[in-house]
């Protein structure tokens, strides 16, 4: 079990601070709903993947150690991303394999370190959510979560208490939505064919709305069902589970609910 | 071969269009996935034996030296010959001297990814000798003249009709009306072309999966037989191999076998696991007079003790590609060279170089599905960062995206500064965005609209929104 009102450090993650940060809000309420006391530190910025995945390791480690600096008060550190967790929980202690000072401060930050909902569930040992959502929602399994750090099932038991919420499965939700980070930019074509399939599954599982734990896959996959003029809404799993679902779901603007059915 | 690595980007866009091989791959992807699922579920060990596999050739690569001087020793003393080759060019010359020296005329082949390494047909075709693919899927892709598109389904991306094309095309000798609508019609027809090409053969050309080094026993899989037949009929046996491919015993052999058909096809075990040592022994009803083994290095020693030794352990069953969503987008031909998937990003880089092949280990989403069904556990996504990590160092990688990276590098690590200015760009970035919230095209955004719209954020950061709520009343609730 925790111990009594954990201290935790949100890692907000630089896409949610920029482009959604009602899914931070939505963490800190399910956290604390579930008895954490959360704190957000100040020189927090990215996890540093873009620059690790393009193989810039310099500027990947100063990175990296700016964020061990400024997480280390807490007892959990917490991302609403199972990407930009599994950077700091798997790689970071990598990226100082020949430093055994420096690996061990990395690795005890790794330690510490969790994907939200699997921090909920495994850590917190929540079991439900107080949440309605009367929908018909399908889950897209994001890669890094999914195999680095076995996140799974936790979003779905925590979905299966919602409220009028029925899941239905995705089929392939365990391969990739072509997002990729720069992946995306970099090869469009090959990104684009992608996500298309991964709309197509979407689309015809019925649902009305997507879910997943990573905005960046979440942004891909809307975007495109948007092109392509589908009125399914996407959503970031954590605003379904804290039951924040009243802003306009992504890519869709204030006071303009998606048109169903029409 | 040829390499059109460096041409990564228009050959997918190539294929992307290819209808043929859009079909092809939506078939394949649903294919090879399931049935090696089923085979993993079946055999409760499988992990086990996939760490098992794993140390084994590790310890082969650790001692590499010593089992290949023993395999050596062993070939020799069954009367074997064995040919070091440290180049293709090298391993070319020892085959094309074996065949000149017996005056061969026809050559059949076992499918070996080395002799496509090589460029092996080529050579011997200038030469004036004919080689003579036996596997389905290699001798399809001869008459198409075209390189394997994957490891261990060569023809992988051309149709049933397209075959039935190809054959009506070649075998002009056949009555034109012979029914060849169905898969065994094909296969058929090409036995009955293949069967008196065996018995031409002046020497026969395999693979190797394994070379044993205690016993000199070279081993190959196929589900044809027909590897069978090339290297038994004919006077003289080639084994072509690379260094990595040696393994202490047979018994080492056997726990490997047992994930490779699984991992590659989901069958338990290949139609036909075939061992060979040494030419013919007078007791000995059948066999080769003569049997030659070629080791070819072409770069990988070097790979010993880089980051990219792990690469070796690889025993070439396919499951990565056969897993990965960027091959099925694109197909193996987009790769350009011999080994396409995420076993060929890394490889292809070693052995020709990363500043043709660098396009190949970027080509990755490192949704680590690859690595998570390697029945050897390759860590090929972080190997293909490696290569990233090599080309940064190089400064291959493009300037306007160096730059760009710089640039946000600088600010990432600067966290008042980042804040202050990702406040700014954000509200302005969410005041355009406002109305339709979402954008279809945005400047310097274009690799992403051309294809999807960009979510308009909403406005404030997390950040801003979190020192307000921390300002009027502490509480975050």
């Amino acid at each position: 079990m925790p111990k009594p009102e954990p201290k935790v450090g949100l890692f907000v993650t630089c896409l949610v601070d920029l482009f959604r940060p009602s899914v931070g809000f939505a963490a800190v309420k399910l956290m604390e709903a579930a008895g954490c006391r959360v704190e957000v530190p100040e020189l927090q910025t990215c996890c540093g993947q873009p620059a690790y995945n393009s193989g810039d390791r310099a500027d990947t480690r100063a990175i990296a150690l700016q964020v061990i600096d400024a997480f280390q008060s807490f007892d959990y550190v917490v991302a609403p991303s199972g990407s930009c967790a599994a950077m700091l929980k798997s790689h970071y202690p990598e990226l100082f394999d020949k430093e055994p000072d420096l690996r061990a401060k990395a690795e005890e930050l790794s330690s510490r370190t969790f994907e939200l909902v699997s921090f909920l569930t495994d850590i917190m040992q929540v079991s439900g959510v107080e949440a309605a959502f009367p929908e018909k929602v399908t889950y897209h399994d994001s890669c890094s979560g999914l195999r680095e750090l076995g996140v799974r099932d936790q979003p779905r038991k925590l979905l299966s208490s919602v409220n009028e919420l029925s899941l239905v499965e995705l089929p392939d939700a365990d391969i990739c939505c072509g997002f990729g980070g720069t992946f995306c930019v970099k090869y469009p074509d090959i990104s684009n064919t992608m996500v298309s399939s991964k709309t197509e599954s979407i689309e015809n599982t019925g649902a009305g709305t997507l879910l997943a734990g990573d905005l960046g896959c979440l942004m891909n996959m809307a975007g495109k069902l948007q092109r392509s003029g589908s009125d399914i809404e996407v959503r970031h799993v954590a605003e379904v589970l804290a039951d924040m679902t009243d802003t306009p779901a992504i890519g869709v603007a204030d006071g303009d609910v998606q048109s169903r059915g029409n | 071969m040829q390499s059109r690595s460096h041409r990564f980007k228009e050959n997918a866009r190539e294929a992307i269009a290819d209808p043929h091989i859009q079909a092809a791959m939506a078939k394949m992807k649903v294919g090879f996935t399931g049935k090696r699922l089923a085979a993993a579920a079946r055999l409760p060990e499988f992990e086990a034996l996939r760490d098992a596999a794993r140390d084994i050739k590790n310890h082969s690569l650790a001692n590499l030296d010593f089992y290949l001087e023993r395999y050596e020793e062993k070939v020799t003393e069954c009367g074997g010959q064995v040919h070091w080759a440290p180049t293709a060019e090298d391993a070319r010359k020892a085959i094309l001297d074996i065949c000149q020296r017996v005056g061969a005329k026809t050559v059949t082949k076992g499918k070996s990814m080395i002799s496509e390494e090589i460029a092996l047909n080529e050579h011997l075709e200038n030469a004036g000798i004919a080689a003579v693919e036996t596997d389905l899927g290699e001798y399809i892709i001869q008459l198409r003249k075209e390189p394997p598109s994957h490891i261990i389904a060569p023809a992988v991306h051309v149709s049933k009709e397209q075959v039935e094309a190809d054959f009506r095309a070649q075998h002009q000798h056949l009555p034109a009306d012979r029914s060849l609508s169905e898969p065994t019609d094909l296969v058929n027809e090409a036995r009955q072309i293949l069967r008196q090409r065996y018995l031409d053969a002046d020497v026969g050309i395999t693979g190797a999966n394994f070379l044993i080094a205690e016993t000199g026993t070279s081993i190959i899989v196929t589900n044809e037989g027909n590897g069978d037949l090339t290297q038994s009929l004919p006077k003289v046996h080639i084994v072509i191999a690379s260094i990595e491919k040696v393994v202490p015993n047979l018994e080492d052999a056997s726990t490997i076998l047992r994930v490779l058909a699984r991992s590659a096809t989901g069958q338990e075990f290949s139609a036909y696991t075939t061992l060979s040592t040494g030419p013919r022994r007078a007791e000995d009803p059948d066999g080769p007079e003569e049997y030659h083994v070629i080791l070819l290095d072409n770069g990988r020693s070097s790979m010993l003790g880089s980051e990219f030794q792990e690469m070796l352990r690889c025993i070439r069953c396919g499951a990565c590609m056969n897993h990965c969503p960027v091959y099925h987008a694109v197909g193996g031909h987009s790769y350009g060279w011999v080994y396409p998937g995420p076993m060929g990003a890394v490889l292809t880089p070693n052995l020709i170089g990363v500043e043709e092949a660098g396009h190949l280990p970027n080509a990755s989403t490192f949704c680590g599905r690859c690595e998570s069904v390697c029945p050897v556990r390759i860590p090929l996504p972080k190997m293909m960062r490696h290569w990233r990590e090599r080309e940064f160092e190089k400064h291959l990688t493009p300037t306007s995206f160096r730059s760009g990276l710089g640039i946000w590098a600088f600010l990432a690590r600067r966290p008042a500064l980042y804040r202050r200015l990702t406040g700014l760009g954000i509200r302005a970035l969410g005041a355009l965005g406002r109305r339709r919230g979402r954008f279809r095209s945005l400047p310097l955004a274009g690799g992403w609209t051309k294809y999807r719209d960009l979510p308009a954020p909403q406005g404030k950061t997390f950040q801003q929104l979190w020192a307000e709520k921390q300002k009027n009343g502490g509480s975050s609730k």
